[in-house]
């Protein structure tokens, strides 16, 4: 079997938006949401900004019940809950009976780290003071990687494969190829997929230790976060959630879905820590491979790419990334396609990024336009010898192009890279 | 049959605030005997128990044992523990 598959839903918890409007907004306007953190800062961390979607409990309200958020504060579940109901009502899935199961649906929804939420320093202490005893039936499901896709099964009654991915920074795009694999074989007729991540200290805590987060811009949050410049400080945290339903184009042809964009193809791997390769550095061999299979087993080539949606976090890395584009392409310098990184707004959301940049990238297909990247006033020198700066928009353009190839990476030396073209009727 | 029986009005107040997020949206807290299986005839996950047994120690400021965990099948068994652990 080797079906065609579509995007039809998005959702998106992000920090720059909540919803999809208020998200396509901030990419029009290339809307920042970092601010200044206060408890990092009393909590002496060197980076004292993050960059955190802001859910008041009204909005919680709409869609949880008052059992749900007596109990469950984790915020990857809540952010992650939302996106993926929204995904699915966008999509203009019916909602489902609460007698029958979907045994044709199901549910990809990775996290990085579900355990580290800031809810969970409260749950620790109980059980160093020997209070275990009250923790209650809400914890597991909070401190379960599969936390968010057990709770979107539930919610959709879906019977097909309710599961979660964690792949460090990589979990977002790697749910979606995932699930773009499933369809693909016909092993499910509609995939929810995306990505979570717990925020706070806890979370940022070793991160910061590490020395890659930004520390030269607690005072202007909004610059913290600067991706392929040449004084790139560290990444900004952030968390989020973003959400897309994929599904086989014959079913989406069938109900008259809306779509967004179809997925050509994609590649997992990992350069095996070998070759340049550590647990935390990329191996560049890896890396090629993966964006050339992906290119290979989309049946494009590297020419037919019209933009790249980097990984791009606001480090070192970022010049080692556009180098491993460069190689994986073989195009000129004049040849480069443009490039933006979703980061310069909302820093890094670590396993809930690479789904919030394929909301991004499914948008900028649907509507024609190529959101710029903020903060690229100093591009770094060596990456100007690979790609012009007139590719690296800093406002956000219209898009005639059909294809955006995205990439993500992380700790384990693991790669993802995955092809959408624009749907044309 | 007849209401929930009469017990010290606190408890059954605290009692009725406690369970009444757990019934289903079609179940109204006042119009149950307090007979009713919390489980069979309320339709509340067996798991939820555990955080409603939880609730009602930290509500009351009591510890139920495991022993009266198992013989609290209804409202009124609850109200029971409640009374005899208060009065202890």
């Amino acid at each position: 079997m080797n079906r065609r598959v579509v995007v039809t839903g998005l959702g998106v918890v992000s920090p720059n938006g909540i919803g999809l409007e208020k998200f396509e907004r901030s990419l029009q306007n290339c809307s920042s949401g970092i601010t200044f953190n206060q408890q990092l800062k009393n909590l002496r961390f060197g980076c004292n900004i993050s960059a955190i979607p802001h859910v008041s409990d009204e909005l919680k309200s709409k869609y949880y019940s008052p059992l749900f958020l007596k109990s469950i504060e984790n915020t990857a579940i809540i952010f992650g809950g939302m996106a993926g109901l929204d995904a699915w009502e966008d999509a203009g899935l019916p909602k489902t009976d609460p007698e029958d199961t979907d045994w044709d649906s199901g549910v990809i929804f990775g996290c990085g780290s579900m355990s580290m939420d800031t809810f969970i320093g409260k749950k620790i202490n109980m059980v160093d003071e020997g209070r275990s005893r009250w923790l209650g039936s809400r914890v597991i499901e909070q401190t379960m990687n599969s936390g968010t896709s057990a709770f979107l099964g539930g919610q959709l009654g879906l019977g097909n494969l309710v599961g979660s991915n964690s792949s460090a920074c990589s979990t977002g795009t790697e749910a979606v190829i995932q699930g773009y694999e499933r369809i693909k074989l016909g092993k499910a007729k509609r995939m929810l997929c995306g990505s979570c991540e717990s925020h706070g200290p806890y979370n940022w805590g070793a991160f910061d230790s590490m020395r890659i987060l930004c520390r030269d811009s607690n005072d202007l949050p909004m610059q913290g976060s600067r991706p392929m410049s040449a004084d790139a400080n560290g990444f900004v945290p952030g968390t989020g959630s973003g959400a897309l339903i994929l599904e086989n184009l014959e079913d989406a042809l069938d109900r008259g879905a809306r779509i967004y964009a179809e997925i050509l193809g994609g590649d997992i791997n990992s350069g095996g820590q070998r070759n340049g390769g550590t647990m935390t550095a990329p191996s560049p061999v890896g890396v090629v491979r993966c964006i050339r299979s992906a290119i290979e087993n989309s049946g494009i080539g590297p020419g037919d790419i019209d933009g790249i949606c980097g990984h791009l976090t606001s480090t070192m890395a970022d010049l080692l990334e556009i180098k491993n584009w460069a190689e994986a392409l073989q195009l000129k310098r004049d040849e480069f396609p443009m490039i933006n990184a979703l980061k310069s707004m909302i820093g890094h959301c670590l396993g809930s990024a690479g789904s919030l940049e394929l909301v991004a990238v499914s948008l900028q297909l649907y509507k024609n336009f190529f959101h710029g990247s903020l903060n690229i006033e100093n591009i770094h020198p060596e990456i100007e010898k690979y790609v012009d700066e007139t590719e690296i928009p800093s406002q956000t353009i219209n898009f005639e192009g059909e294809i955006i190839a995205k990439a993500s990476f992380g700790f384990g030396d693991i790669n993802t890279c995955i092809i959408l073209r624009k749907w044309r009727n | 049959m007849e209401k929930l029986i009469t017990a010290n009005s606190e408890i059954l107040i605290k009692l009725k605030k406690i369970i009444e997020p757990y019934l289903g949206v079609d179940t109204k807290i006042d119009d149950l005997t307090g007979d009713e299986d919390l489980i069979n005839d309320l339709k509340i996950n067996s798991a939820h128990i555990v955080d409603i047994i939880i609730d009602i120690e930290s509500s009351f400021d009591i510890m139920i044992d495991d022993e009266s965990i198992n013989k609290m099948n209804t409202v009124n068994d609850a109200i029971r523990v409640v009374n005899q652990r208060i009065n202890q």
